[in-house]
């Protein structure tokens, strides 16, 4: 972390360059008004400064020109600023398809951060340089936001739904990281570091933790354990293919199966019923922690996704099959190395294992 | 009250302020010039209370890991700062003070269309004063003045709900207020006084009550529903219930931006006025000012998410947004342009009240250009919930609205007290804070594009430069807020008489005595003259009345 004296922060990313140099354009033009508006100012107030008490000077008639050109002037240079501006902000909201994707958990008053290798971390995030990541983040009390100042990012983290940024770094190194989003008495201290690697000293680094399971494989335990397997792919949507396809409603609306839908129907199953299938499923949103149902998102994922077409049949529109028309029911014994590939016997509403309720 | 209905030339003049002396009579007025009197009084103490929370802070960030021994403390101390200064002094500042004593002067009237009312608004503000006291007194409160959701209704163990309902209190003042000025303007108007001949300063009290009458009871609801929640466990804006908190982030900005306008459009009606008076001209552009007035008022309801970029709104929102956010940038650089203008070929005096809107005018451009670029999406996304931030409505808030109202508050302190104050001084105190102005708040554009979250108590060591520096202007600032107090007491009682327009200027309040009559004027004006025809004021011709 850079602790001398700065004036401007540090690029650490491709948008940074993009961010400055809107922001070098902005204060140039600013630095001109002020410039102006105090130049005239001072040189008006000098030039026609009272020579005496009685002074009235006479009337001056409006000029239309004057008035059209400082309307137009700034509505034009605005809307230049606009649109660089709005270009700048779309594309940081967009991660690549291909980016590498980090589970972010924030609380007060830490961030918890799960990489999809399995390796959990506290307040520092280690990423290598030059691969886009995707930052996958939802909180599990009150609003958080993930800033990294020498990324020129920054998105806040909300309880019940999941946001995102992405990245590129470029530059190994040492950054802050900043809550930005005021959330109670230690504010100040959910602070940590992201660490930019070169990617072989990432590799050695993601050796070098304490091993933990892969977000998706912890997901598909949970996924026996809680008895989703009894009901899915028979009397519930089969999750094959689902994640990024177009899902129908049984109310006719079309939505997308990202991972704000996977977590809602979760959470809150009856919010969006699949066409042709009934309400059955309970909620979960009290037996589940964010880090749970982030592992059951990770394991649906493994599933397959529309978007690239792993799993034959899995098609980017229309409606779903049901699943007795379907060989696959969602369920992945290949994850599940110790675990008896059989299936469960259909009962969703089986009590949960001891221990299983968070 | 003497029974003799016309004074004699040789006494004094039966006043405002001489009328009368009980306590009783001052508590009971219905006095439009009382009411503004008695609310300079209230908010002048709400505001040295939220000084001192901004002196905590300020010296709090003295040093890297926080001078208050608990975060909590610091946390509350901000809070408490930003509460009573947006609702306890900047919303009410021009407008009930400056507002209540002047609009009916201005458009030739005798009072307020409502005079009960008015008093009525006085006291609600003083209930709800009392209530903030209470939270300041026991307890605290710790959620900053925004009240963000889900910490503000299930995290936070503060005095929330009592806030919310003082809060929601004050907010019935200002409807109030906001009412009165609306029906005075449209029906009290004195002969001859059309809308185009309306001061500058009417048009803006005008919009300014458009914003107070619309979007106040918003804030209500949603204060309400906050404290709802609070109180019943019915999820609203708390995901864990059920509800959505960036929903109350929609509600309280449709207010809280509108709020913004209503700080700072009262301040440009007040520059219009000092600049047309001290550079003797008519304002370059008259309509062109009155209907950007009405323009930022309306637009300013258009813009609120742009506060959210960063909350999880879509991008095609934010994109509208900030589009909407420009286009209210507009009709602000019209102003400042106008009233450069104003000064081509003018007679320019350099008085006090001149010098603090000079300065306003300066500090007011550098608060809303640094405002365009947190407007631009692709910046807001590095410098959102930043110091850039603060010093951004710092700028606004502090170097616009507070240096604006003190700038009217010297224009007019002839006319509300009939005493002339050290122009010394008062240039003095102008400079000073203009310059301590600056060495608080622009380290923090600094810090702010560095990265240094607000709300934080403490950080990092490479922003202490910056923490230092604003500190060390905040003790200047304090030393140029203290000083009109003084000079201005002083005025008082040693101050030479003003007589009834010791600046020239034309418009209505400055033809009758100072301070005025109880009934304003002896015989209502009728106006035949343009606004602002100071082209009409020179010699031989005589002014009115």
């Amino acid at each position: 972390m850079e602790q001398q004296f700065h004036i401007f922060p540090v690029r650490a990313t491709t948008h940074a360059w993009q961010v400055d140099l809107l922001f070098f354009f902005e204060l140039t033009v600013s630095a001109l008004f002020v410039a102006l508006i105090a130049g005239l100012v001072i040189y008006l107030s000098l030039k026609y400064r009272r020579k005496s008490p009685d002074e009235f000077p006479p009337y001056t008639p409006p000029n239309g020109m004057v008035e059209a050109t400082y309307t137009i002037v700034p509505f034009l240079i605005m809307m230049v600023m606009f649109f660089w501006g709005g270009a700048v902000y779309v594309r940081a909201r967009r991660p690549p398809a291909n980016a590498m994707q980090i589970n972010v958990i924030g609380k007060q008053w830490m961030w918890k951060i799960q990489h999809p290798e399995g390796p959990r971390e506290i307040n520092t995030l280690h990423v290598p340089v030059g691969r886009p990541i995707k930052l996958l983040m939802t909180s599990q009390d009150v609003i958080h936001d993930f800033g990294i100042p020498a990324f020129r990012i920054k998105q806040d983290v909300l309880p019940g739904t999941y946001s995102t940024e992405w990245f590129e770094a470029t530059r190994v190194g040492e950054y802050h990281l900043f809550c930005d989003q005021y959330c109670g008495d230690l504010h100040s201290q959910m602070i940590g570091r992201v660490v930019v690697m070169e990617p072989s000293a990432y590799q050695a680094w993601l050796a070098g933790t304490v091993p933990d399971a892969p977000p998706a494989v912890s997901g598909a335990r949970l996924f026996q354990s809680y008895g989703c397997v009894a009901c899915h792919g028979q009397r519930a949507p089969t999750l094959a293919g689902l994640y990024m396809s177009q899902v129908r409603l049984d109310d006719g609306r079309t939505v997308l199966a990202d991972e704000q839908y996977l977590r809602e129907s979760i959470i809150e199953p009856a919010a969006k019923i699949v066409a042709g299938y009934g309400p059955i499923m309970p909620s979960f949103r009290a037996q589940l922690t964010e880090e749970q149902i982030f592992d059951l998102i990770e394991y649906i994922k493994s599933l397959g996704s529309a978007r690239d077409n792993s799993v034959p049949g899995a098609s980017a529109a229309g409606p779903q099959t049901r699943p007795s028309e379907r060989p696959v029911n969602g369920y992945r014994p290949d994850l599940l190395p110790d675990q008896p590939p059989a299936r469960q016997p259909p009962a969703y509403n089986q009590n949960l294992p001891e221990g299983s309720v968070q | 009250m003497t029974a003799i209905p016309l004074t004699p030339d040789y006494a004094a003049p039966e006043t405002y302020l001489n009328s009368s002396h009980s306590i009783r009579s001052w508590l009971l007025t219905r006095d439009h010039k009382r009411i503004g009197i008695l609310y300079m009084i209230s908010i002048t103490f709400m505001f040295l209370i939220a000084a001192c929370g901004a002196g905590l802070v300020r010296i709090n960030l003295l040093t890297p890991s926080g001078i208050l021994p608990e975060p909590s403390m610091y946390n509350k101390a901000f809070s408490v700062h930003g509460i009573l200064m947006v609702w306890w002094f900047l919303v009410p500042s021009v407008p009930a003070t400056l507002g209540n004593f002047l609009l009916p002067l201005m458009i030739g009237a005798r009072d307020l269309a409502f005079p009960r009312l008015n008093l009525a608004s006085w006291y609600l503000f003083i209930i709800s004063a009392i209530m903030i006291l209470g939270v300041v007194t026991f307890g605290g409160i710790d959620t900053g003045w925004t009240f963000y959701t889900p910490y503000s209704d299930a995290f936070a163990n503060t005095r929330v709900t009592l806030a919310v309902a003082a809060i929601f209190i004050n907010g019935f003042s200002s409807i109030l207020t906001g009412l009165n000025f609306i029906v005075s303007t449209h029906t009290m108007r004195a002969p001859g006084m059309t809308w185009f001949r309306l001061p500058l300063f009417v048009w803006a009290m005008y919009a300014t009550s458009l914003i107070f009458v619309l979007a106040t009871p918003v804030l209500a609801i949603t204060l309400t529903l906050l404290g709802i929640e609070r109180l019943l466990g019915i999820g609203i804006f708390n995901p864990a219930l059920g509800g959505d908190p960036v929903l109350f982030q929609h509600l309280f900005w449709f207010y809280s931006h509108p709020v913004v306008y209503i700080q700072i459009l009262p301040t440009f009606g007040i520059a219009s006025e000092v600049v047309t008076c001290f550079a003797r001209k008519r304002p370059f552009g008259y309509s062109m000012i009155a209907f950007s007035s009405l323009a930022i008022a309306m637009i300013g309801f258009l813009v609120w998410a742009h506060h959210m970029f960063d909350a999880g709104i879509s991008p095609y929102s934010g994109l509208v947004f900030s589009l909407l956010s420009f286009a209210v940038a507009v009709p602000t650089a019209i102003k400042i342009f106008s009233w450069t203008a104003t000064l081509y070929k003018g007679s320019v005096a350099l008085e006090t009240p001149m010098l603090y809107i000079l300065g306003f005018m300066g500090l007011f451009t550098m608060g809303g250009l640094t405002g365009v670029m947190l407007a631009t999406l692709g910046l807001d996304m590095h410098m959102h919930d930043t110091y850039f931030v603060v010093a951004h409505f710092h700028y606004v808030m502090v170097g616009g609205a507070v240096m604006g109202y003190l700038g009217g508050i010297h224009y007019w302190w002839p006319k509300m007290t009939g005493k002339l104050y050290s122009e010394f001084w008062g240039k003095i105190s102008a400079a000073i804070i203009f310059i301590g102005f600056n060495l608080t708040f622009f380290p923090q554009y600094i810090a702010g594009y560095l990265g240094m979250p607000r709300r934080y108590h403490s950080y990092p060591p490479e922003f202490q430069v910056y923490n230092v520096l604003s500190t060390a202007g905040a003790s200047i600032l304090a030393v140029g807020y203290i000083l009109p107090l003084i000079y201005l007491f002083w005025s008082l009682k040693f101050g030479p008489e003003a007589g009834r327009n010791p600046w020239k200027a034309t418009g209505l309040e400055w033809q009758t005595s100072s301070p005025p009559p109880p009934e304003n004027f002896e015989e209502i004006p009728t106006i035949t003259r343009p606004p602002y025809a100071y082209d009409m004021m020179a010699p031989p011709a005589v002014p009115a009345v």
